[in-house]
């Protein structure tokens, strides 16, 4: 995983409220072995047609969309099935971080760990950001801030922990690792085992 | 576990299991008691064990098998395996080389314990309460009907759990939803949990577990209390638990993974504990009146759009979506729902495919033919419960009512292995999810309860189940 600590980018906005992982990328393409190209499955039937040409009138499909590494969504991004392919689509797409006013709890965890930063803002701000799709937009970790054009800022809350290792590029499985013989003595000191 | 205040059922379950608390800079390291684990969100996990150098450190503690994305038709060879796709067949092979290499026991094909993971973990006895249980798949939350502590995670989470038995988490918030009142004649856990998601929105819960308690709940039999902690990631809660009483011992006692002899006494007098004390607090609390409740059905693309069978689309002018959801459905405000047209029903999924679901449709079913033009899929939650049901004949029901009946699997729930509900055609589902697209691309979805779908199989509309029972 590579470190975070600044992004900076024009943002692509998708103003539809609960929209779920099975339109991140749908069921059928979850029978990979691998995490890798994903992104070409991205939002897959709400960007191709049934022959498998774009429509024109979806907004990643769009010109402007090209290169735009902040996607702005409706209210509860992610909920549904627990498939971490969902980041990894949208990652592998080239978006770097989500805002939203509210992002469902597993797909938040997931993006944690990929790398890809969920970013929860205020209605106002959330409004604002709608309204004005390819403003570009950046987001401080270090701050947890997050700059409009206009040069109005909020700060976003993000788990201390979830941020260090962002920041540091690491995964959380170290971590877990140096935990080993605390682990060890629970499960030989636990009144039941299970 | 005892400090004098009163606590929550959760909090009982969340302190036991804690092997390093949290702190402001640290997420708590929770233990993981039992590990559920099927052939889609796993592979990539065991490639980052393998190319770390690391073992399952718990394989006793981890139980596989396939469910996803294999056919519900039966499976004689790998070409019949290739039947639901290559990559399929590709995927179900590595999890049975990543378990056997691993050492984990896998519930393949071939073995009568092989069924959706859900189904699975109770059947065997493994789902007790006062466990942790993970598995990467969202409904992991079914297994809170026994009052374990049951919650879906991603890949990255099951490398985490395989290599140490546990997770960083950090300690969500409570939900009480009281379900009071009894039940109508045709009114079932189904509708119960459809009319809560109504409620309080498929984001209701995010950020907390819910625990269901209630007059409603404590009448409720396990294959029913499994419905309604299932669907409580469709409020966007990860965890639904549900206080284990003398019907979650009567259901567990005698099964293969329960404890037996001493072991099972123990077990009884700690599982009694586990409870809500008298005066807990829960961050939220919720009330849903059960007794007013009709059968209800989903008319839009998320759980949350649903009405009682007999009303009509209620317009939701102004409200965010609401357009785009019908015209995805093609329905319009102010339509009656029983004028709807079915072209498809499916009785399974993880929420309604144990016995008495299907003893439920069948009840329905019994010496009437499904209407013309209706494709009718019954699949089973697992091999167990397909013996169970032939044995007492229900496949027969089934067959002679005109519905194929189908060996177990996830199958039309998220049409990953070829099951697929074509574009434009309306699917009458007992499963979770109405997303665009879930049953296969264009699909239009309804989810009711397995008396619903059965009405609605008969009368080719949908259908008010009261009217047949």
């Amino acid at each position: 995983m590579q470190a975070i600590r600044q992004l900076k980018s024009r943002t692509v906005v998708l103003p539809i409220n609960d929209i779920d992982t099975d339109q991140i990328i749908p069921a059928r393409f979850l029978t990979t072995t691998s995490r890798d190209s994903l992104g070409k499955h991205l939002f897959h039937d709400w960007r191709y047609r049934e022959d498998g040409s774009e429509k024109v009138d979806f907004v990643l499909n769009s010109p402007a969309s090209l290169g735009c590494e902040i996607l702005v969504a409706g209210r509860n991004f992610g909920c549904g099935s627990s498939r971490e392919h969902a980041p990894w689509a949208l990652l592998d797409f080239g978006i770097k971080a989500v805002i939203s006013t509210e992002i469902a709890d597993i797909f938040r965890s997931n993006s944690l760990k990929n790398g890809l930063l969920p970013v929860l803002v205020q209605s106002q701000v959330h409004e604002r950001l709608l309204l004005h799709p390819g403003e570009s937009v950046s987001i401080d970790l270090e701050t947890t801030t997050l700059t409009l054009a206009d040069g109005t800022s909020a700060t976003f809350p993000i788990d201390a922990f979830a941020r260090y290792c962002l920041m540091q590029g690491t995964d959380q499985l170290g971590f877990l690792q140096t935990r080993l013989n605390e682990i060890i003595r629970y499960e030989q000191q636990r009144p039941w085992t299970p | 576990m005892s400090t004098g205040s009163p606590t929550t059922l959760f909090d009982k379950v969340w302190q036991d299991h804690i092997v390093a608390a949290e702190t402001p800079d640290t997420p708590a390291v929770l233990y993981v008691d039992l590990h559920l684990i099927h052939e889609v969100t796993t592979p990539q996990a065991f490639t980052v064990l393998r190319d770390s150098g690391l073992r399952v450190r718990r394989p006793d503690l981890t139980l596989g098998t396939l469910d996803h994305s294999t056919p519900t038709t039966p499976v004689a060879s790998f070409t019949d395996l290739a039947r639901a796709g290559d990559s399929a067949a590709r995927q179900v092979r590595r999890m049975e080389e990543n378990c056997s290499e691993f050492g984990i026991e896998l519930f393949g094909f071939g073995s009568e314990h092989r069924g959706i993971v859900h189904v699975i973990g109770p059947e065997l006895g493994a789902t007790q309460p006062g466990k942790t249980i993970v598995c990467g798949d969202s409904h992991t939350s079914t297994h809170g009907a026994f009052g374990a502590l049951a919650f879906g995670i991603g890949t990255t989470e099951v490398g985490h759990v395989l290599a140490t038995q546990c997770l960083l988490q950090r300690r969500p918030k409570t939900l009480s939803v009281e379900i009071d009142g009894g039940l109508a004649k045709g009114v079932t856990a189904k509708d119960v949990i459809l009319a809560t998601i109504g409620q309080i929105g498929v984001d209701g819960g995010t950020g907390h577990v819910i625990e269901y308690r209630g007059a409603a709940v404590e009448a409720m039999s396990m294959d029913e209390r499994m419905t309604v902690c299932n669907m409580s990631i469709e409020a966007g809660a990860r965890a639904g638990m549900i206080a284990p009483d003398d019907t979650t011992f009567a259901y567990l006692e005698g099964r293969p993974r329960a404890p037996k002899g001493t072991a099972w006494d123990a077990a009884l007098e700690r599982w009694r504990a586990l409870r809500s004390d008298p005066g807990a607090v829960f961050d939220r609390a919720v009330t849903v009146h059960g007794v007013r409740l009709s059968p209800m059905v989903t008319f839009g693309t998320n759980p949350g759009m649903v009405a009682a069978v007999d009303a009509v689309i209620p317009d939701g002018a102004g409200k965010p979506g609401f357009r785009k959801a019908l015209e995805y459905m093609q329905l319009e405000p102010g339509q009656k729902l029983s004028d709807v047209s079915v072209d498809f029903v499916f009785i399974g999924s993880c929420t309604n495919s144990r016995l008495s679901d299907l003893q439920q449709a069948a009840s329905v079913l019994r010496g009437r033919k499904i209407a013309d033009g209706v494709t009718m899929l019954v699949v089973p939650g697992s091999q167990q419960v397909k013996k169970e049901a032939e044995a007492i004949g229900l496949d027969e029901i089934f067959r002679s009512s005109g519905a194929q009946w189908r060996e177990s699997g996830c199958s039309m729930c998220l049409g990953m292995n070829g099951d697929t509900v074509p574009r434009g055609k309306l699917s009458v589902s007992t499963s979770n999810r109405n997303f665009e697209g879930r049953q296969g691309i264009g699909a239009r979805t309804v989810l009711a309860s397995p008396l619903t779908a059965a009405a609605s199989a008969l009368a080719g509309k949908i259908a008010d189940p009261r009217r047949y029972l």
